[in-house]
């Protein structure tokens, strides 16, 4: 193809794109002149370079087409819906010929004189009196149409004009041209053009009296930008790439010769930084504005509420927010398909939308923005959400699970099944969505390029999707591990944390039913062995060994692995994410981390799903890299059952174990005790670091502002050194309490036996023979951000004070209270279980009412019942009422907990059940109202006895 | 590329059909179990020595595993293993040679490394019907040698069935 051709195909789309997104925007203000001058000024390049370069049909579209705009921009016609919809119809023609162009770089066949004639009626203002438009059009048209003889920059009929119209509108297009970019473009153009039209002649007249004013519009920035070739870029790209790996190899031979230096240090460390930049610098080439995915989507919301009559407002945040141009392709049309769902799908009708009170036009809001090493991307509707019964019956239908099954998993897991193969649950087919192909293939995409995609959606308050992908593809930080005496790289984007895990003590691995789990924290990991699902463990037997072992190398294959799965060894676990789901990966060791370019396996190896590609290495190996994604769905559905059934039972945790303990030192004597669940992470921080604002020391911290305090006043804070930090972290919210020193860690029973009058303190107690202030992390917490607690889901917090004020005296007698506590949030469950048991009473925390109605069935019994309100599958309100219909439980007193306390939310917590209804996080109020209540039952239970 | 060579032979020598016989090309030899096969000479990129192979586990039993050539991965392929045949001896340094396939390359791991023979197309014959099945699917035809068979390994059918 002419280059000249290639090159005016690149821009015309790139100005098509742009087109869709103006005049759309052009609908919604149809008085703004500088956007009519833009839209009316792409038209016209694109007519006069097809003019220059002999092709005669777009550039008869084209003209017909920039005549109508130039009416439009003249103010002789309004801009109504319906013309807008034929200038797309002109613009959709144009795409069109400039596709088959570029397929077969010549003009297609065809006869576009329907459409021009379409064209033409509306430019001579025909359209309305002949009827030839449609209804609507003909009505509201009729009135212009009179008008247009008399007004308008036309004297005389149209006819008679048309050249003079065009004089016009190339005089206004050279008004408006900027000048050094599209200079080139647009003065061959007009110069070669041998048409008999005096163009050429007034041309030249034109830019000359215009040239101040091309001056001064003309962008300076323009001439700065240059067009380089895609496979140029990609090319320097591999280059660049190959040269990382070199870098990265003659710094490993640097370093394996020792720290003494060479010759060779300090041009290798120049060499070092020099190829760092350069990386950098070619990684910004690829970079784009996510915005350029997205230029199509506000014609497809525009043509879909067109199509079926709803009213949606299209809001896209954060169109500059860069990523890879390769990732950028690939998002394209999941991002299309996603947007055109929640349009169609996800938007109810008008009617419906009045009928439940929500304003008749539906919103879709597009954001993207960076976070870490990746980006995220969220589509938010405020429609009618996924209907669950549909989704159930369309499960059952479709035989992915039974009634029962699903009559056990929370909503949250039902909604995932959108994401497999086949299923649509709307109603009807549209020509928009409906056809049962959709959500997986989006996900299949996304996970493609390493992305994961997550849903949550309420019903009848619509759908988020969130998007996570990473910025590039070319080159990613990896983890390197071994497992079986064989290294692979694990992407770092996926990797959560590692933990060491040894066969014996408390970090061990434990196995349900041979399936192994790992307790982290306060969840129950499900685990997969790197070696068993790469079915790599070496068998004893030679002849299964000849299919997985080669000779490949001659001296290796035969040794076989020093691993014995009964021998005591320890291990390490990767914390993996996908998507919603953690799930841990046994590996054998772990390396440090590597930034690797990522090369495709050989067609060969392509169908294996647990690798995602290959790479070489610093030490010049060939190592193959862990697809998280495969693995998951290799490990067993793990995308579908985030718990073993088995493993809930695991999940009760009660006073009764001992609870883990960090111990540390801060200010005075006495070693200080919180419960290890409760801690995130810890941390050394360096005064250096730290920042003040407002008076309130602040550290940067993954990314984020993390507040830090000092335990007490006696914890010394400088400005220079270091001091451990415990981090606490809950719901994207942290902060870090000053100590200074980390003592131990201890598993002992809590037993505070004098409380204390300290704010901070719950009181001592006796761990490992001494005695120990345990910490009452909410008061930091809360003193740090009086929101902590309120900004859980709820908005109207208000102190309900249930009881009145008034401390009592804390049960400790012999037989301790039973109590159940159900709430989702494990912070939450972790931090009230110290105040229980303090109180005296005997804790049993579960993280959902699903779980404490399974517990009631196998008859566990409990003197009260403490609930959380706000849950996901089930909530508190929910919860009662099934207790209280008919269960066991239909005598136990019940508190109900939560931050959402107005009266009408406390009459309905009466209602279904709960004896009591207490604000979060009222740590005095809740046991007043718990031994009130337990009191008050105690008495009725007495009176009905006698 | 093997019809290349051929093409490339042909063209040289076209005028004269009467030596269309005589016309030769040239192949390096390979030993695999005690048998002679030839790989033509232009498909042949590389020759290797001993390498470090990197395992890849659940890959198809013929692929040794990947191995790092000037910064491009090359799969290896064991051939003993392609051929049904017995994994050999594996105490003796491994030679082998590297072939383009589909843009791809690949190393094929074999048991000895011969001379470059130039061979006339006159002594070319297809490949027996009675040889194994294997062995008839990945090569294009024979040459009789002195005392000897040569196999003319055909690159693209001996890489291209390979999956798992």
């Amino acid at each position: 193809m002419d280059e000249l051709v290639a090159e005016f195909l690149t821009e015309t789309n790139e100005s098509l794109d742009e087109l869709d997104v103006d005049i759309v925007n052009l609908e919604q203000n149809p008085n703004d002149a500088d956007l009519l001058g833009k839209i009316f000024r792409l038209v016209h390049t694109i007519k006069g370079t097809c003019g220059f370069l002999a092709l005669p049909r777009l550039e008869k579209v084209a003209h017909h087409g920039e005549n109508v705009l130039g009416r439009f921009r003249d103010g002789d016609l309004e801009v109504i819906p319906e013309y807008v919809t034929l200038i797309f119809e002109c613009i959709d023609r144009i795409k069109y010929i400039v596709g088959e162009i570029e397929a077969n770089g010549t003009e297609p066949e065809g006869n576009d004189s329907e459409l021009i004639e379409k064209l033409d009626a509306v430019y001579e203002g025909r359209d309305a009196s002949q009827g030839g438009g449609d209804a609507a059009a003909a009505q509201e048209e009729a009135p212009v149409a009179a008008e247009t003889p008399a007004g308008g920059g036309y004297p005389g009929g149209p006819t008679g004009n048309v050249s003079q119209a065009e004089l016009d509108a190339l005089e206004a297009a050279f008004n408006d041209t900027p000048g050094p970019m599209d200079a080139p473009e647009e003065e061959p153009e007009v110069e070669a053009a041998p048409e008999p039209e005096p163009e050429p002649v007034q041309e030249s007249g034109v830019e000359k009296t215009d040239t101040t004013p091309t001056a001064k519009k003309g962008p300076s920035l323009a001439s700065q930008s240059l067009r380089v070739n895609v496979d140029v870029l990609e090319n320097l790209m591999t280059m660049v790439s190959e040269l990382v790996l070199t870098r990265n190899q003659l710094m490993q031979i640097q370093r394996a010769n020792g720290s003494g230096g060479t010759d060779f240090t300090a041009p290798l460390q120049s060499l070092n930084l020099v190829v760092s930049d350069l990386q950098e610098g070619v990684m910004k080439t690829r970079m784009q504005p996510i915005g350029n995915a997205w230029a199509k989507l506000p014609r497809i919301i525009r043509d879909l509420s067109l199509e079926l009559n709803k009213k949606i407002e299209l809001e896209m945040i954060g169109q500059d927010t860069e990523l890879d141009r390769q990732v950028l392709e690939l998002i394209k049309d999941p991002l299309t398909h996603m947007v055109r769902n929640s349009g169609d799908h996800g938007i109810e009708s008008p009617a419906d939308r009045a009928a439940k009170g929500k304003s008749e036009t539906g919103k879709i809001i597009l954001e993207a923005f960076h976070e870490g090493g990746h980006i995220i991307i969220r589509i938010k509707d405020d429609g009618k959400g996924l209907p669950m019964d549909l989704i159930k019956k369309k499960i059952i239908a479709n035989g992915l699970a039974n009634a029962d099954e699903l009559s056990d998993m929370p909503d949250q897991q039902i909604q995932q099944f959108i994401f497999k193969a086949g299923f649509s649950t709307a109603e009807k087919v549209t020509s928009v969505s409906g056809r049962g192909v959709g959500m997986d293939v989006v996900r299949t995409n996304i996970e493609k390029i390493g992305g994961s995609i997550e849903l949550n959606s309420r019903e009848g308050f619509g759908s988020t999707f969130t998007i996570k992908i990473p910025l590039t593809l070319a080159i990613v930080s990896a983890l390197i591990v071994e497992s079986a005496g064989e290294k692979f790289a694990i992407p770092q984007l996926s990797v959560k944390e590692l933990v060491m895990a040894s066969n014996q003590g408390e970090s061990k691995i434990e196995m349900i039913k041979g399936a192994p789990v790992y307790r982290l924290r306060d969840n129950l990991l499900p685990l997969v062995s790197l070696d068993q699902i790469l079915k790599m463990e070496v068998p004893d037997i030679g002849a299964s060994d000849s299919n997985e072992q080669s000779h490949a190398d001659g001296e290796d294959q035969d040794i076989p692995v020093i691993k014995n799965t009964t021998i005591p060894r320890n291990s390490y676990i990767v914390v993996t994410n996908v998507g919603n789901f953690d799930f841990g990966i046994i590996v054998d060791r772990v390396f440090d981390t590597e930034e690797i370019v990522v090369k495709p396996v050989a067609k060969m190896l392509r169908d294996i799903d647990l690798f995602s590609g290959n790479t070489i290495l610093g030490d010049g190996s060939v190592i193959m890299i862990l697809d998280p994604n495969g693995i998951a769905r290799q490990a067993g559905e793990l995308d579908t059952a985030p718990q073993d059934v088995q493993a809930d039972s695991q999940k009760i945790s009660s006073s009764h174990e001992k609870t883990s303990l960090l111990l540390f030192a801060a200010g005075d004597a006495a070693p200080k005790a919180v419960p290890l669940s409760l801690v995130a992470r810890l941390e050394h921080v360096n005064f250096a670091d730290v920042e003040h604002s407002s008076g309130k020391m602040m550290v940067q911290y993954r990314g984020q502002l993390m507040p830090l305090i000092p335990f007490n006043a006696s914890v010394q804070v400088g400005t220079e050194g270091q001091k451990p930090v415990l981090v606490f972290a809950d719901r994207g919210q942290s902060m870090g309490l000053i100590v200074d020193e980390i003592i131990d860690i201890k598993e002992e029973f809590i037993d505070v036996q004098l409380s204390g009058d300290d704010l901070g303190l719950f009181g001592s107690a006796i761990i490992d023979d001494k005695a120990t202030d345990v910490v009452n992390i909410a008061h930091f917490l809360s003193s740090i951000n009086k929101d902590w607690f309120k900004n859980h889901g709820d908005d109207n917090y208000e102190k309900h004070d249930a009881n009145g004020g008034g401390r009592q005296a804390h049960q400790n007698g012999a037989m301790k209270r039973r109590v159940l506590l159900v709430d989702d949030s494990s912070f939450f469950r972790n931090m009230l279980t110290p105040v229980l048991s303090i109180a005296g009473y005997d804790v049993t925390t579960l993280d959902s009412p699903i779980e404490a109605l399974k517990l009631c069935e196998s008859g566990a019994s409990f003197d009260i019942i403490v609930s959380d309100i706000e849950m996901p599958e089930m909530d508190g309100f929910e919860f009662a009422q099934k207790v209280r219909k008919d269960t066991s439980w239909v005598d136990t007193p019940m508190v109900a907990l939560s931050s959402h306390a107005t009266p009408r939310d406390i009459d309905r917590g009466m209602e279904v059940g709960f004896n009591q209804y207490v604000a979060k996080f009222d740590r005095d109020t809740l046991l007043n109202a718990m031994s009130n209540t337990l009191s008050d039952c105690a008495k009725l239970n007495g009176a009905t006895q006698h | 590329m093997e019809t290349l060579s051929d093409v490339m032979d042909t063209s040289t020598s076209a005028v004269i059909k009467a030596e269309d016989k005589e016309k030769s090309r040239d192949l390096l030899t390979i030993v695999i179990a005690g048998q002679r096969f030839g790989i033509p000479i232009l498909q042949v990129q590389d020759v290797l020595g001993e390498q470090k192979v990197t395992k890849i586990p659940l890959a198809p039993p013929e692929v040794a595993g990947a191995l790092n050539l000037r910064g491009r991965i090359v799969t290896a392929i064991n051939v003993r293993c392609r051929l049904g045949l017995e994994r050999g001896d594996v105490t003796r340094a491994n030679m082998s040679v590297v072939v383009e396939h589909d843009n791809e390359l690949y190393s094929l791991i074999i048991d000895e490394i011969g001379d470059v023979m130039r061979l006339k197309n006159k002594d070319f014959k297809p490949t027996p019907g009675t040889l194994d099945p294997v062995w008839r699917e990945i090569s294009s035809g024979v040459y009789r040698l002195d005392g000897e068979i040569l196999v003319v390994l055909d690159v693209p059918r001996f890489l291209g069935t390979i999956h798992n």
